[in-house]
């Protein structure tokens, strides 16, 4: 039988899909981090170091809950595994950041493998509960096995060589010079990398998962196996985050797989916008400033992150990015355009 | 004519519930068959056997020569058959284009390879423009689904499945919440787009007799999970037996009125 008409019906001019949007504040934000330590002092650009690890770790929950519909409440075990793995590689003599990197995608992409393996069959809370109660697990035996892991003490993290070269210079000087820009040019490839899956195919059936499961099925859409690829990826930028941020503390602390550390990433998520794409980075900046400074003004500081969670979640239920894109234009929807 | 669907001796139980006795029902790849019957007839748990949902108690069921019993719905589509359900079954916050091309990525295999282009991709657009053109959406393309009018998004809902390219496709109620006087057109659109997409086999649950009277090749009854009767339209309307089996005898003078003034 014949599939296909003699004449094609004609095209329609308006037919061009939802354009890119919301890359912007990103490329900003970006540009921003790269002329800090230019424009600020060198104390000033350590501190924002972990807006760098962690919009890389928020970066792959994006994924995992803006695009895919799955939220891990146990994602800063992810944190852990690449902030262990960088105390271990360099306490046995790999210095080398370049494997330090590649150790922690590849341990934390293999654990989230398994976990995701039993994971993301459950959807909604049973998900969520599940993440966080490995996560949990995970925290007890960084807190137990001391001598494995030195318990609450945590493990040292060395100073990194990067690209070969040995740094002779301080701390500060290291944190806010070569490694901040090594760690920027990282963030920036996997943001072009997470950019360019969003925007293919496979971006596309995520989406539909997130949106509607049993409809997705039915077109063919792989819904466990592309869940355990956005999980396996969302473990290992996870896992690189921790790396990072192991790096530029020294140390790698059982309190980065504590369940407050995965609320902290979902708070980021959602006050930039899960969905997206720019969002998560954004919300990583805003909540590395508000947590320096009002930890700085008072010792209540929590309680002011929870009362701007609060505000948000009743006020601009898209975050930030996402209420923004919504005043864009007309047919312009957060969730339809990345 | 070849057959294409077909089911052996299928029964389904749930537990001490027989929700089909002994189905046997051999489907062709050029028909367009209607499953009719009263509520709790059984042809629910009959699509779900034929598209792969549940594995029959007993019996077989084979979609082009192999073994369809319990694959699952990704397999299915895979195989060259899609189903459409009787609630509007749609992805509210992708664009139109998005929702079609969701499909015809899928099979076009496109979506094995993270890196490949989507949005730049002549392949997949060429495909969307003319299932959406055949399905009247060519103006919508850039429209969220989620503020398409209901009747839009059923239409959506049944484009993307077409898209597929099935040889084969079942739909539960197509035209359910739709209203009346657009019915017709709905199903004048599935069966143009059938014949454009090259789908050869069409089977509808239906409860809209002269639906089924104008379209249909065959109709296969259904009371208490038997099958009381397959046979073309003429013979069913023409058979009050049936009629009263399956809309009940209050309306069956009526219904078989109406069949023979759409047969005649």
């Amino acid at each position: 039988m014949s599939a296909l008409p003699e004449t094609l019906p004609a095209s329609t001019p308006a037919a061009r899909p939802l354009l890119l949007g919301g890359v912007g504040p990103l490329v900003i934000l970006l540009v921003g981090l790269a002329v800090s330590p230019v424009l600020l002092s060198a104390y000033a650009t350590v501190t924002l170091m972990p807006v760098i690890a962690y919009g890389i770790a928020v970066l792959g929950m994006n994924i995992l809950f803006g695009y895919t519909g799955m939220l891990s409440f146990g994602h800063a075990m992810f944190l852990a595994i690449g902030a262990y793995c960088a105390a271990v590689a360099t306490q046995h003599g790999i210095l080398s950041f370049e494997w330090i990197l590649l150790v922690a995608s590849g341990v934390g992409a293999s654990i989230a493998l398994i976990v995701g393996a039993l994971c993301v069959r459950f959807t909604h809370i049973f998900f969520g509960v599940l993440t966080l109660a490995i996560g949990m697990l995970l925290h007890s035996f960084l807190f137990k096995f001391y001598d494995l892991t030195g318990g609450d003490q945590g493990m040292r993290v060395l100073r990194p060589t990067l690209l070969g070269q040995t740094w002779d210079m301080s701390a500060t000087q290291f944190l806010s010079g070569p490694f901040y820009y090594y760690c920027l040019v990282v963030y920036v490839v996997f943001v072009l990398v997470t950019y360019r899956m969003i925007k293919s195919p496979v971006g596309l059936h995520l989406q539909a998962i997130r949106d509607n499961e049993n409809k997705a099925r039915y077109l063919g859409v792989h819904v466990y196996r592309l869940r355990l690829g956005a999980f396996v990826l969302s473990g290992m930028l996870g896992s690189i985050g921790g790396a990072m941020l192991g790096v530029s503390t020294g140390l790698a602390d059982p309190e980065l797989a504590y369940w407050t550390q995965s609320g902290n990433l979902i708070f980021m998520l959602v006050l930039g916008g899960a969905g997206t794409f720019s969002g998560p980075g954004v919300g990583a900046l805003i909540f590395v400033l508000l947590q320096d400074i009002a930890a700085s003004e008072t010792q209540y500081w929590r309680f002011l992150l929870g009362a701007t969670l609060t505000v948000l979640v009743l006020a601009l239920p898209d975050g930030l990015l996402g209420t923004l894109s919504k005043y864009r234009g007309p047919g312009k929807n957060p969730g339809a355009q990345p | 004519m070849n057959m294409i669907l077909s089911a052996q001796n299928v029964s389904k139980a749930y537990g001490s519930y027989q929700a089909l006795r002994d189905v046997s029902l051999n489907i062709g790849d050029t028909e367009f068959v209607s499953i009719v019957g009263p509520n709790g007839a059984g042809k629910t748990t009959l699509v779900n056997v034929l598209t792969g949902l549940s594995r029959p108690t007993s019996g077989s069921v084979h979609f082009s020569g192999r073994s369809i019993a319990g694959i699952g719905p990704v397999r299915l589509a895979a195989m060259g058959m899609a189903r459409s359900f009787q609630l509007v079954n749609v992805f509210p916050s992708l664009s139109v284009w998005e929702s079609i091309a969701v499909a015809v990525s899928s099979r076009q295999g496109k979506a094995r390879n993270p890196f490949a282009t989507l949005f730049k991709s002549r392949q997949i657009d060429d495909e969307v423009q003319r299932v959406a053109a055949t399905f009247g959406l060519s103006q919508k393309l850039t429209t969220t689904t989620g503020e398409l009018s209901q009747g839009e998004k059923k239409l959506l809902d049944i484009a993307s499945a077409f898209a597929l390219r099935p040889r084969a496709i079942l739909m539960d109620e197509p035209t359910s919440g739709v209203a009346s006087a657009d019915k017709y057109d709905i199903m004048e659109l599935l069966v143009k787009a059938a014949r454009l997409q090259g789908v050869g086999t069409i089977i509808q649950v239906e409860h809209d007799m002269t639906l089924v009277a104008r379209y249909s090749h065959r109709i296969v009854a259904l009371q208490e999970g038997r099958v009381i009767g397959d046979m073309t339209p003429d013979a069913f309307f023409k058979d009050p037996l049936m009629l009263e089996a399956v809309i009940g005898p209050a309306h069956s003078k009526q219904a078989q009125s109406a069949g023979e003034t759409l047969l005649c």
